[in-house]
């Protein structure tokens, strides 16, 4: 009997402990709060945020916001594959040119990039577009990287394999290289949105365009201070179902390897 | 070797022609006092059907000649002749089995062992079939649909050579194919080289460090030196076949064993000598 309950146990007790803390946590902001030890005023109440989620979501048009968020996220994410895989190929394929740009590809990857918003909304407006091609930039970076690692990694023998059967550079390419490359593009890939969502909810609240970013900034605008964190709330949530979707998707994209 | 060169003249033929032709094969690595000669002035032949062993301790240039006389080192010198070309690049009468574990992940074992006909366009009726027919072979019928990952290391390597079989060369290369695999393993995938061997009359160059493996499987053995990688010596194997992993318990296998590995020792020795001597250098503490 006990050894039928373990799998229960090793599965659920995880789960359970992580609830219980960050219930606990709340639960001692709550009751620090109402003691009056951290001040109300910079701190709303964890019951009272919650209270707000709800209102957040009927009354600020939070589908719709979400709507234009993902539109967003996943043109960003698009055009960051499809720029990013091709270049990470080109910085694999000519030796001298990765020499070169690695590591400017890396600094950018460090760069806070949204510090060149002003620059960008000279050149395309206070727009989705500004959105777009700022998140393209923030997520290119991983993707180059990855990929680039991901061609360097293909192992030698598989090469020679190739070379013995005298095959073409294409059939090299399509038949050896991308595939063994693949599953450090799927990392890339979900890497770069990653960072592509992170960069469209700041711009949103820096610009204050549109989704959930926006929905932040005003409310923060009108002091509504636990519909402020019950917005902030939402986004994590969103971000957290968003992430394990990517890692879900990568796995099984991937079977047995 | 200067048979070769007349071989088209001859019409008497007393041994067959050989098919692959290793002529003072020479190759060193680097310049100045670093340089390493790997292989220095190798010679011998395959005939057709014949099953020969190449043996040697580690490092003493076995995977440098495999590399040559497959094509993918083509800076040498001396003549490798296949069937009268002389090699530089992958010829298409050699078929190579490597060293490491060289199955293509992404694929299942039917479309890995498909993977060269496939490249060669192949209808996919006939490209399957004859896959079918090389995994029989290796004894993996009903493993089409697996993944390399879901394999012992036994059968993937067992994936590779099926792999190269079914482009059907004229030559088999193989370098060190069973050197990952535990010694029961290896005796009986000897086996099923053996019979595929004689099935196919497949002319074979096993490169080995194994003295069990060589003597279970040729019908001569080439024993190299170590550094700089010579041919000491050439052993027939007169040993009955067919043959099973069984001829190993007899006094006639036995022989060859203490025979071959007289002269091996000395140079497994040596090469064991470098290697200590390489760590000391290496790390000073110890
Ligand atoms: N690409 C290379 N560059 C420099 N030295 C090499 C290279 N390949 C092999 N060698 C050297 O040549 C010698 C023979 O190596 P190898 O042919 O791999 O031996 P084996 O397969 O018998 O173990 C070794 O000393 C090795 O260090
Ligand atoms: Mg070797």
């Amino acid at each position: 009997m006990a050894r039928a309950a373990s799998p229960l146990m090793t599965r659920g007790l995880p789960i359970a402990v992580g609830a219980a803390s960050v219930i606990g946590v709340f639960g001692l902001l709550e009751a620090l709060l109402r003691l009056g030890v951290v001040n109300r005023y910079i701190v709303p109440l964890p019951s009272d945020v919650l209270l707000s989620l709800e209102r957040i979501i009927v009354e600020e048009n939070v589908l719709a916001r979400m709507r234009e968020t993902a539109y967003e996220v996943v043109m960003s994410g698009l055009f960051t594959i499809l720029v990013g895989v091709p270049i990470g190929a080109a910085l694999y394929r000519w030796r001298p040119l990765r020499r070169a740009l690695e590591d400017w590809v890396a600094a950018l990857a460090a760069a806070p990039l949204v510090l060149a918003f002003p620059l960008f909304l000279v050149m395309f407006g206070r727009s989705s577009t500004t959105v777009i091609v700022m998140s393209v930039i923030t997520g290119l970076a991983p993707m180059i990287l990855k990929t680039t690692e991901g061609f360097v990694a293909t192992r030698p023998v598989l090469i020679n394999v190739g070379k013995s059967l005298k095959m073409t550079d294409s059939q090299m390419f399509w038949k050896i290289l991308f595939p063994s490359a693949l599953p450090l593009i799927f990392t890339g890939i979900r890497l770069s949105w990653t960072f592509v969502l992170i960069s469209v909810v700041g711009i949103e609240f820096l610009i204050n365009l549109g989704g959930l970013g926006q929905l932040i900034n005003d409310l923060a605008e009108r002091y509504d201070l636990p519909g402020t964190y019950a917005a902030i709330c939402f986004v994590i949530l969103v971000s957290v179902v968003f992430f394990v979707a990517l890692e879900r998707l990568e796995t099984w994209l991937q079977p047995s390897r | 070797m200067s048979n070769v060169a007349n071989a088209s003249t001859v019409t008497t033929v007393a041994a067959p022609k050989p098919q692959l032709v290793i002529d003072k094969v020479f190759k060193r690595f680097g310049d100045g006092p670093g340089a390493v000669v790997a292989v220095d002035q190798v010679s011998f032949d395959v005939r057709p059907g014949e099953f020969v062993a190449v043996i040697g301790p580690s490092g003493c240039g076995k995977s440098t000649l495999f590399n040559i006389i497959g094509g993918l080192l083509d800076d040498y010198s001396g003549d490798v002749l296949c069937e009268g070309d002389r090699v530089a690049g992958p010829h298409p009468a050699i078929g190579m089995v490597f060293q490491e574990e060289s199955t293509f992940p992404w694929r299942n074992v039917l479309d890995n062992v498909a993977f060269p006909l496939e490249l060669r366009g192949v209808g996919k009726a006939e490209r399957l079939e004859r896959a079918h027919h090389f995994i029989d072979l290796v004894g993996l019928g009903g493993f089409e649909k697996r993944m390399p990952s879901e394999l012992s290391g036994g059968m993937r390597q067992r994936v590779s050579i099926a792999r190269t079989l079914v482009s059907q060369p004229h030559i088999l290369l193989m370098d060190e194919p069973f050197a990952a695999l535990d010694e029961q393993t290896r005796l009986l995938l000897g086996d099923k080289i053996t019979q595929i061997q004689q099935d196919l009359k497949q002319t074979t160059l096993l490169i080995t460090h194994n003295l069990t493996e060589a003597v279970q499987l040729s019908d001569r053995i080439v024993v190299m030196t170590y550094r700089p990688g010579r041919v000491k010596r050439t052993v027939s194997i007169d040993l009955p076949r067919p043959r099973t992993s069984d001829v190993v318990s007899s006094a006639a296998f036995g022989k060859y064993v203490a025979e071959i590995w007289a002269d091996l020792r000395e140079e497994a020795s040596r090469g064991m000598a470098d290697a200590e001597g390489r760590t000391r250098g290496a790390a000073p503490r110890g």
